[in-house]
Formats: structure tokens, C-alpha cells, sequence
């Protein structure tokens, strides 16, 4: 892939991660968000989205894999800050609107429902990632340290997977599909994990890819 | 009967909501006071009555109003009812009034509500979910009716029957509740001036999702006592079931009046989120009618009594 091409994809994933966000601005400026229920709106657009664009950027290493397309790897960390972003306003939404940045309440709800601690804890697990997304970071660290670190994702995609599956108390067909996906992305990677050990084992070392997992 | 031939005009004559909040701006502002007024017939008396709640209750906007609904018969979602309650037929609608009462049988509703001048009436909505609306109702006191019926010296309750029919309310082929859905009333609160019989909601036919042809307004109570498409009234002399507690005995009660001191085993009931609103705001006890009808509960145990 050309430098050119390689721009144009991402200006074009960037914007794509954007569609949330213009969206929920449409339907504030529309009146449709403010009708009924303005805060389960906001929660459920910016919930979906971040949960969206986690599973997306869990997608760059299978999908490079399988198609040897390698730049792919290389939207990761704008797509991952992204849903970052969508799930700071989530939580934010929950803090300022729900809870009216009450310590005790929020205590409250967390020991109350187990779900609402499953958020809390993708969120949490995120926030380093976000803050170590830096070329610096991942120097400083050093790159298998950063990797390992950025291990994390799969315990928050995990935890919001879980968070959307049990607070949704009727209709759980939304949720089961983020499941689905979540447990093929991490499935692939297993199975490629088992592949390479097979490989490793086969291969004289020195020869073996470095892994991006 | 008048209010059904008065509705009757071209759509051109039929006030825009925006022209609605306007001409009733004094009311939307005093919100459920107004009603008062109009029951009591006290002059002035909503403007006191709205400085003492001391809250602001501007009106719900009428799609808010007939777009998010909880009428299980309809489907269980908010904007199942909407969606799907065409299939409803108001008219003609028949009423059978049953029990303990000397003028039983079968009425058609136009001869039930004709005897009545239709009034509006600003109410807070409070729904046992934790959220609220500003409804104007256009409907009748059921103690009028009461009175007309002449329950005998038994009738100590009153229960109320929604429709049962599965081809007009789709809803009722799974048995989210036990279909028809029923509510109850003591006497004397069936009997209070605010508590009241609607066929209309801002100056129109109620639509289909919100109850038509006729349905129950309770403003001191949880919304889902209010219940909807009414086909039998029966005086009883002891206490009805009533749907929700039928279901889960010991989330719902009998009473259900809206309490902020008394949560739900599931939630808190000290707050409410307004429809269309970010933060929430206190719950008053008694949806804030507590000067009007707290007399009814005096000396009864309120947590025992949900």
C-alpha cells in the first residue's frame, strides 16, 4: 500500500469513527435525543460506540494475519483511542447525570449491580493504554513490556462484553452478537497463538516472527 | 354525546401544541395545581398550590406523551404501544359496571360520558420506574360517576378491567402478565375530586396508546394504577387484585401511591427523572398531592401498605 493510499484509509477510518459522535450531535440539534430520554440516549449511542471501536481495533492483528495486509496494524491506535474516547463520555454521562458526581452513589450502584462494576472496570483498564499510546511510551517501556500491558484490552473488551450482556434485562440479542464477536477475535488469536508454538517448536530459533498479539 | 361531536372539527381548528403552551401557559406553569383548582373550585387556588410545590412542571410535549407508553398489551418496549396500537377499535366501546352497585349492566360509553362537561386537568405523572411527565388530561371526576351508579352500603372497592382480545391487542398473546389486566381503588379513593375518568389528553380523543377510549388517572399514584382501555367497573366488598402484584407480590403493591420514602426492592423512589430532562428531581411524597388526599392514608403503615 502506497503512503497515499495508506492516508486516504485512514482519513477515511478516522471519519468513520467520528459517524457516532455527528450523529448524536444531529439528533441533540434535531430535538429527537431531548424528547424522552436524553441520558439513556447519550448512554446507549456512546456505550455502543466505544464498544464498537474496541472490537474494531481488536480486529487489526487477526485481520492482518489472515490477509497479510500489514498496515492495518497501523490504524490500531487511532481506532483504540477512539473508543476510548466514546467510553469517557459514557462514563461521564453515568457520573455527571446519573449519579451527580456523588461518591456515595456511585459506591452504592457498584456494590449493588455487578454490571455497572464491569464498566467501571473496561473503563479503568483503559486508561493506561490510552495514556501509554505514544510512540514515546512505547519506547520508554520498551516493546514487549508495552505489549504486555496493552494485554489489557482483551480483559476490558471482555468486561464491557459482559457489562452490556447483564444490565440489558429483555432483549439480550444486541449484546450476544458483541459476544459472539469478541469470543471469534479472541479465538483467532488463540488458535494462531497454538500455530506459532507448533511452528516455534519445529523452526530453529532466531527465525521465529515477532509476535504481535 | 358533546365531547365526541365537539372533537369533531376540521384539523385546521385544532390548536398547535406550541399555541396550546401558550394559551396555557398559566396552567403548564402550576402544573398539577391546576387541577386542584379546577376540583376545588378555589380561586387563585393553583398559584398557591404551585408556589408551596415549589417545583417547576412544565407540560410534557404531546409526542413525548404518545410515544413513550408502558401498555404491555402493545409489547413490552416504550414505542411498542405507538407502534402497534392501531390495531385497537374504540368505537364502539362498551362498559360493563358490575358488583355491589343498584344500576348493573351493560353501557355504551358515549352514554356514560355524556352526562359530564369534559375538564382539563394538569397532572404529574409519576411512573413506578423512576420517571415522571406533566400530562394534560381531559376527563371527568369518577366519583360523578360513582354517584350515578349507586353502589349499595358493600361496595368497599372498586376493580377495573382493561380489554381482553388478543386480535386488537397483539401484546396479550404472551403472558408477560395475566391478561386482562385488572386494578382497584378503595372506595373512598375512587371517590376523591382528583382522582378521575379520561377520554382526552391535550384537548383531544385519547390516542390508542395511551388508553383509549377511556382509562383511570390516579395523580398520587404510581402510573401503572392508572390502567387503560376500560371495559368493566365491579364494586366489590373486598379488595381487588391488581395486575402488578398479581405478578411480583412483593415489588407491587395495592396501593402504589407514589412515595419517595419507600423504595422499590429494586430501585430508589427518592428521585425521578422528568421525560426529556438530564437530572433528576426529588420525588414528592404523594407525587406532591399530599395536602389533598394524605387524610386517606392517616394512621396506615405505608411500607407495609406499597
Amino acid at each position: 500500500m502506497t503512503r497515499r493510499t495508506q492516508r486516504v484509509v485512514k482519513v477515511l477510518a478516522f471519519l468513520g469513527a467520528l459517524i457516532p459522535l455527528v450523529l448524536l450531535i444531529q439528533a441533540f440539534v434535531s430535538g429527537e435525543l431531548l424528547l424522552t430520554e436524553p441520558v439513556k440516549n447519550i448512554q446507549h449511542r456512546t456505550g455502543i460506540a466505544a464498544l464498537i471501536l474496541l472490537l474494531v481495533t481488536l480486529t487489526a492483528t487477526p485481520l492482518r494475519r489472515l490477509t497479510g495486509w500489514n498496515d492495518a496494524i497501523k490504524f490500531r491506535r487511532m481506532l483504540g483511542l477512539f473508543a476510548f474516547f466514546y467510553a469517557s463520555l459514557h462514563v461521564f454521562s453515568y457520573f455527571v447525570f446519573d449519579q451527580e458526581l456523588s461518591p456515595t452513589a456511585i459506591a452504592a450502584d457498584v456494590v449493588e449491580h455487578p454490571w455497572v462494576l464491569l464498566g467501571l472496570t473496561a473503563f479503568v483498564l483503559l486508561i493506561p493504554l490510552a495514556v501509554t499510546s505514544t510512540t514515546g511510551w512505547i519506547r520508554r517501556l520498551g516493546g514487549q513490556r508495552w505489549q504486555r500491558l496493552h494485554q489489557l484490552i482483551y480483559v476490558s473488551a471482555a468486561a464491557a462484553v459482559l457489562h452490556f450482556l447483564w444490565l440489558v434485562k429483555l432483549d439480550k440479542r444486541e449484546p450476544v452478537i458483541y459476544a459472539i464477536v469478541l469470543i471469534a477475535l479472541l479465538s483467532a488469536r488463540l488458535a494462531y497463538l497454538r500455530r506459532e508454538r507448533r511452528h516455534r517448536a519445529k523452526r530453529p530459533p532466531g527465525r521465529v516472527a515477532a509476535r504481535t498479539a | 354525546m358533546s365531547f365526541r361531536r365537539s372533537i369533531k372539527i376540521p384539523t385546521s381548528e385544532i390548536t398547535e401544541e406550541k399555541l396550546y403552551w401558550t394559551r396555557r401557559d398559566f396552567l403548564s406553569a402550576t402544573g398539577g395545581a391546576a387541577g386542584l383548582a379546577l376540583a376545588g373550585g378555589i380561586p387563585g387556588g393553583d398559584l398557591v398550590a404551585s408556589l408551596a410545590a415549589g417545583q417547576d412542571d412544565k407540560l410534557t410535549p404531546y409526542e413525548a406523551v404518545t410515544t413513550y407508553n408502558n401498555f404491555y398489551e402493545f409489547g413490552t418496549g416504550k414505542d411498542d404501544p405507538a407502534k402497534n396500537a392501531h390495531t385497537l377499535k374504540p368505537k364502539p366501546w362498551t362498559v360493563e359496571i358490575a358488583g355491589e352497585v343498584g344500576k348493573p349492566g351493560s353501557y355504551d360509553l358515549d352514554d356514560i360520558v355524556k352526562p359530564y362537561k369534559l375538564e382539563e386537568r394538569v397532572y404529574r405523572m409519576r411512573c413506578v420506574e423512576g420517571w415522571s411527565m406533566v400530562i394534560p388530561w381531559l376527563g371527568f371526576p369518577l366519583k360523578d360517576l360513582i354517584a350515578r351508579l349507586e353502589p349499595t352500603s358493600k361496595a368497599k372497592f372498586v376493580e377495573f378491567t382493561t380489554l381482553l382480545d388478543p386480535t386488537q391487542m397483539p401484546g396479550q398473546r404472551r403472558r408477560v402478565l395475566e391478561w386482562p389486566y385488572v386494578e382497584g381503588l378503595r372506595i373512598d379513593e375512587a371517590m376523591h375530586p382528583l382522582t378521575l375518568l379520561v377520554t382526552g389528553l391535550y384537548g383531544k380523543e385519547l390516542p390508542n396508546q395511551n388508553g383509549a377510549p377511556i382509562r383511570l388517572v390516579v395523580p398520587w399514584k404510581y402510573g401503572f394504577k392508572g390502567i387503560k382501555s376500560i371495559v368493566r367497573i365491579r364494586f366489590t366488598e373486598t379488595m381487588p387484585r391488581n395486575s402488578w402484584n398479581v405478578a411480583i407480590p412483593h415489588e407491587y403493591g395495592f396501593y402504589a401511591n407514589v412515595n419517595p420514602e419507600v423504595d422499590h426492592p429494586r430501585w430508589s423512589q427518592a428521585k425521578e427523572r422528568r421525560i426529556g430532562e438530564f437530572f433528576k428531581r426529588k420525588t414528592l411524597m404523594l407525587n406532591g398531592y399530599a395536602d389533598e388526599v394524605g387524610h386517606l392514608y392517616a394512621g396506615m403503615d405505608l411500607r407495609a401498605n406499597y
